[in-house]
Order: structure tokens, then sequence, then C-alpha cells
């Protein structure tokens, strides 16, 4: 199977996951002894396989971790491998449960093996415009300049649209390099999505994982790809999340938001924006240009797919018990990886959503 | 194991016959494996293949159009590339490795060959991902000067100009190339070094003691003798240079389109399967599986074409 290369600033969370696959290996056995485990309620000896959207994978990682201290009879190996990877494994029974930043299509529904599944709204974070000018500290944009300058309508910065947003600022009259992602991305596919909707009738391209750039434009692959690239040049602009900006230290645009309001990347923005979020039955929701005056309008939802009817009521209980605990303890760890944790209303909501999960 | 046994008892024909009888089956067996294995690899990764070549039919090999967020399949684009990649590392590799191998079994002392060709050999150990980060982090800042200097001389001359023009990347069709042909050096030196060294040395010996220079003799005696060899070891050069997936997805600047611009982006099959593939579902799956069909296709006519060649070149001595 082809994997991804992974984004360096995770290679820690990759060797915690195999040290944990190593940790489990000894600790299958059956007594489930809940040594360290203080209010934890007990599971059944377990051993989980997830793969799916790597955007939200540190975050995942760091809730199995804390996960193992309370139960160190589950184990929970998350793989990672991209969105959809993940729903095609969970399609076809491979995995017991699937991470994806984007819904499934309609015509897919019916092709999933054990019948209806349903989505767990997790975690979400900003994607941040980042730009290298070493001169300009605050600058501001909207999504219709946004669109304009990953589809190289605007080339340098002291274009009169870029102008009228920043009247204060000294903008060099450096060409603009657009950076965005070589490798299929939910990141891409939430940045895109973003500005079909912001930017209707100005962005041609479209949205998904993969869009037909502009061929003077420069790939990296995985956000710390581009992230190297916009930290590298002077002049260049590109899509970053947050927490791969912030590790290179680069520079974020503050967006226009739906309201107007000029808003700067960050945990509370993004919260704000899943607060001013429609919510739909099935628990999907988008949080793209969100109402709401302090909504950062670049918000990136993800979900943990599972089926509904499970059929090993150990696995049943132990991922039940593991998505609990992801959205109860877990949802504080979020801020400490520049992940934005779910609002109370939905966060109950999703709880809800663990108790239709049908143990045999 | 422990008690010796008479000499004779090898040759005892019931024995020996039986063993000869499992031994042709073992290694038939095993020989078929092989053709198994090739077969199933294309017939399930047509099979997958199948839904995107359906909904693209023949468009899929014609067209370079590559939007996946707009249901457009088109794979010229990155057979171009990966074509294009290819011949740029041979150009590069091909004169540097057989002038390596020349060096070490013509011209080294002994003591640096052994050297040397522990050196070369250790080339070929590095992982890929390495020279691919090398060539990202390192190389493509580097060598945008150096391309833009090249361009400035060479875009003014016709027809060759156009190959250098236009803005330079880093990350370009042109480094990938180079980073490829960094790749296979090691296995080009390395084979056509252990067929400089079955040239019979009577026939080297020869040459020289009519006269000739040691390049006269290189010429004249060495290169008539090796010549289907060195045309296999290239071959297999380049059948690597063509699978090559991260390293040169990492420096290649992942731009879907046929350019003559040397120093433009562009993109190779191997790089966009191993890029998409994991974001990718349904007719977008199915279209990268069948990349891999075109990829595996051409590797094979490669394969073929440089056998046919070492075949002909062996039947031309023979005669």
């Amino acid at each position: 199977m082809i994997r991804p290369l992974f984004p360096f600033g995770r290679l820690l969370a990759v060797v915690a996951t195999f040290a944990l696959i190593a940790a489990g290996c000894g600790g299958d056995d059956d007594n489930p002894s809940t040594v360290g485990a203080s209010d934890a309620a007990e599971l059944p000896s377990a051993t989980l396989n997830a793969s799916g959207a790597t955007f939200p994978q540190a975050f995942y990682e760091e809730v199995i971790a804390s996960f193992k201290e309370d139960h160190p009879n589950v184990t929970v190996n998350y793989a990672g491998g991209g969105s959809g990877k993940g729903r095609q494994e969970l399609q076809d029974g491979l995995v017991d449960f699937a991470g994806s930043d984007g819904l499934v299509k309609a015509e897919d529904v019916s092709k999933y093996k054990n019948g209806e599944f349903l989505y767990v709204p997790t975690v979400t974070a900003p994607i941040t415009v980042s730009y290298n000018l070493p001169e300009v500290k605050d600058l501001k944009l909207d999504a219709d300049t946004v669109a304009k300058i990953f589809q190289r309508q605007i080339t340098t910065w002291d274009d009169a649209a870029i102008k009228a947003l920043n009247p204060d600022a000294k903008l060099p009259s450096t060409a603009i390099t657009v950076a965005h992602r070589s490798d299929g991305s939910g990141t891409t596919e939430n940045f895109t999505k973003y500005l079909v909707k912001a930017a209707p009738s100005t962005w041609t391209l479209k949205s998904g994982s993969t869009v037909e750039w502009a061929a003077d434009t420069q790939a990296g692959n995985g956000n710390n790809g581009v992230a190297a690239i916009v930290k590298g040049t002077v002049g260049a602009v590109g899509y970053v999340d947050l927490s791969d900006a912030k590790a290179s230290s680069l520079q974020f645009a503050t967006l226009k938001n739906a309201a107007g309001k000029f808003v700067a990347p960050s945990i509370d923005g993004t919260s704000a924006a899943l607060d001013g979020a429609t919510v739909n039955a099935d628990l999907s929701y988008d949080p793209l240009n969100a109402a709401g005056e302090k909504a950062y309008p670049i918000a990136a939802p993800t979900w943990i797919l599972v089926y509904k009817n499970q059929t090993d009521k150990a696995k049943a209980e132990a991922m039940k018990g593991f998505l609990t605990y992801l959205l109860n303890d877990g949802q504080e760890l979020a801020k400490d990886v520049d992940y934005a944790p779910l609002p109370k209303a939905l966060r109950d909501k999703a709880l809800a959503q663990l108790d239709k999960i049908v143990i045999p | 194991m422990t008690t010796t046994t008479p000499p004779h008892a090898g040759l005892e024909p019931a024995r020996s016959a039986r063993g000869d009888t499992a031994f042709r089956a073992a290694s038939f067996l095993c020989g078929l494996a092989v053709l198994a294995i090739l077969g199933l690899i294309a017939v399930s990764m047509t099979q997958k293949a199948l839904p995107a070549l359906r909904e693209e039919g023949f468009g899929f090999l014609t067209s370079s159009r590559w939007a996946p967020n707009e249901g457009e399949f088109g794979a010229l684009a990155f057979v171009y590339g990966t074509m294009i990649i290819s011949a740029i590392a041979l150009v590069f590799a091909v004169p540097v490795s057989i002038g390596i191998a020349l060096f070490l079994t013509e011209v080294a002392p002994r003591r640096l060959r052994k050297v040397v060709s522990y050196l070369i050999d250790l080339l070929a150990a590095i992982p890929s991902v390495v020279y691919g980060l090398w060539g990202v982090l390192v190389l493509a800042a580097v060598i945008v000067d150096a391309y833009d200097a090249v361009g400035r001389v060479l875009s003014p001359v016709p027809l060759l100009g156009r190959l250098f023009e236009g803005p330079a990347n880093g990350r370009s069709l042109f480094t990938a190339g180079l980073i490829l042909a960094l790749m296979i050096t090691p296995i080009i030196t390395a084979i056509t070094r252990e067929i400089f060294d079955t040239v019979p040395p009577g026939q080297k010996e020869a040459a020289l003691a009519l006269g000739a220079t040691r390049w006269e003799m290189i010429r004249g005696a060495v290169f008539p003798h090796s010549r289907s060899g060195m045309v296999g070891a290239v071959m297999l050069g380049l059948g690597r240079a063509m699978g090559e997936t991260i390293a040169a997805a990492l420096v290649i600047g992942s731009s879907p389109r046929i350019s003559a611009q040397l120093f433009g982006p562009g993109d190779a099959l191997p790089s966009v399967i191993a890029f998409q593939f994991g974001e990718a579902s349904g007719t977008y799956r199915s279209a990268l599986i069948a990349l891999g069909v075109v990829l595996f296709a051409m590797t094979i006519v490669v394969n073929v074409f440089a056998r046919l060649i070492v075949n002909r070149g062996q039947e031309a001595r023979a005669a």
C-alpha cells in the first residue's frame, strides 16, 4: 500500500504510535486490569484499528495516548493515510472506524459493507492564509482577493485590490508566489470549498482534494511543505493549518468574515465559527464562512465515521468507550495541539450520536 | 548431518533421480510463480482501473487535463513527464556511469578501485526519500540561479532555446531528472563495471600490442565486447528512473502540463499515484490505478525492448 510521507512535525506522534503498538502486544491478555484508571468504567480488552484523515491525526494521537493510560487493555491504532483511504477502508470493512475531513458522496453511501454509518464530529481547526512579507505586519484580505491571488489574477502585492483593503500598510511591489499542496488533501478541499462559498463569482477552480492550479504556482508536500515554501520565499502566500503555520513561525492574514469583520485565525475564532454553523440531523455541518462577528471564515471540520450496527461486542464497547472519552476528556487536549474543541451544544449532540451505536 | 556418508552414497541412481525430479518440479513452480504473480497483478489492476477507463475511454491516454474534482482524468501529461525526466536522467547518468566504470576497470590503481566501488555501492543504498528531501530542501533552492543563468544564455538560440526559457523553478522536470540521474548512476556503474571486467584480457593486450593507445584499446576491444551488456545496464537504469516515486515526487513541482520548458514544473505517473491516492475515492481512485496500469505497460515495453537489443547483440557476436 502506498502511503504518503509523514509530515515531519508528526514524527513524534508516529513514534508514539509504534510505542503503543509495542505496548499493546504485551497488554492484550484477558485480565482487564484498570490500574491507574480513576473513574473510568471498565472496558473489554480490544484492539481498534482505524485510518483516515491526517489533518486531525496529531489530536487523535494525543487522545489515544492519554486514553491508553486509563484503559491499558484497549489498543487504538490510527494509521492516517488520508480521508479517502479511511472512507474506502471503512467501506470495505477493513477498519473499525475512519477519520474523514469530508462527507461521503450520496452515490457511495450504499456501498458501505455493514450498512448505515454515523458521523461523529470530533474537533476543528483553522486554515491560515500565510504569507511572507517582512515589512507588512497585519495583512487584511477578503475572500474575493484571496480567490484572485490563488488564481493568479493578482500577481503583485501592491495590486489595487490589496491596497484597498490595507490603506495604511506599505505594500511592496514584490511578485506574489502562490504555494499549494502537491498531495491530495482535505486541507485543499476545505480551503477551496471556502472560496466556492465565499467568492462564488470569482473562484472558478471549484473545490476538491486536488484542483487545477495554474502552472506558475509552487507545490509543496503536506502542510509543512507549503509552510517551507512560504518561509523560504519573500512574496509567497499559501494555505497552511494553524499548528504548522505556528511551528514555522509564519505570518498569517486576517480575513474578512461573513459579518464583514476582519478576524485572525485562532482557536477562539474557530469555536465561534462552529457556534454560527448550522448542524444537520446527521451531524454533518459546514463551519466555512460561518455567520457571527467573531467567526474565523476558514474553519475545517472533521469527523469520525462508525458503523451503526456493530458485529463484535467487545470491540463495539471499547470503541464507544474511546469515542466517549474523545468527546469528554479528550476535548481538553485539543488546544495543546492547536485544534479547537467542539462547542458544548455540538458535543452533546455528538455524544447522543454515540448512543445510536447498536452493540450486539 | 553428523554421520559421514560414504562418498559414493550420492551417486546411487534411485536417490539422485528422485532429487532431480523434485528439484526440477520445485524450480519450475518458482518460475511459474513469477509469471502467475505478474499476471495476477495485471489482471487485478486492470479490473480496478476499469470504471475510470470505461468512463474516459480512449481520452484517458490522449487527454492531458487532470481535474479530479470535475471528473476529468487524462494521463497524457504524466506519461510525458515520466518520459522527459527519465530521458534527462539518462542523458546525465549514462556518460558519467560509463566513465566511472572505465576508470575503475582500466585506469584506477587496485587500491583506489576498491574504495571507489564501495562508495558508489553506498550511493545505491541511500533510501530514495533521502534523495528527495535533499533535492527539495537543498538542490531546489540553490539551483534556481543556475537555471536562470542557463536560461539567459540559451533561450535566444532557436529551437533549443525553447527548452530553457520561461520562469525557472527549483521544483521542475529538470531537477527531478537530475535527482534520478544521481539515483540510477550506481546501478548503471555497477553493471557496466562487471561487464567491462568480462572482456578477455587477451583481446585488450592484443590491441595494446598492436600499438593502440588506451582509448583506442577501449574503443576497439572493450566497447564492442560489452555493447549489449551496456544497453542492458542502461535499460535497467531507465526502468528504475521511470518507477521512482518519492524522490521525483518531491521535486517535480506537481503540475500536470505538457510543456517544452524543462525548468518548469511537471508531473510523473508514480508521483501522482503516491501523492493523490490517500484522498481519492470512487472513479478518482480507479483513475489512479489506471495510471498504475499505464506505468506497468510502459516498464514492460522498456524491458522487452532492452531484451531484444541484448539478444540481437549476442546473436550478432555469435555469428
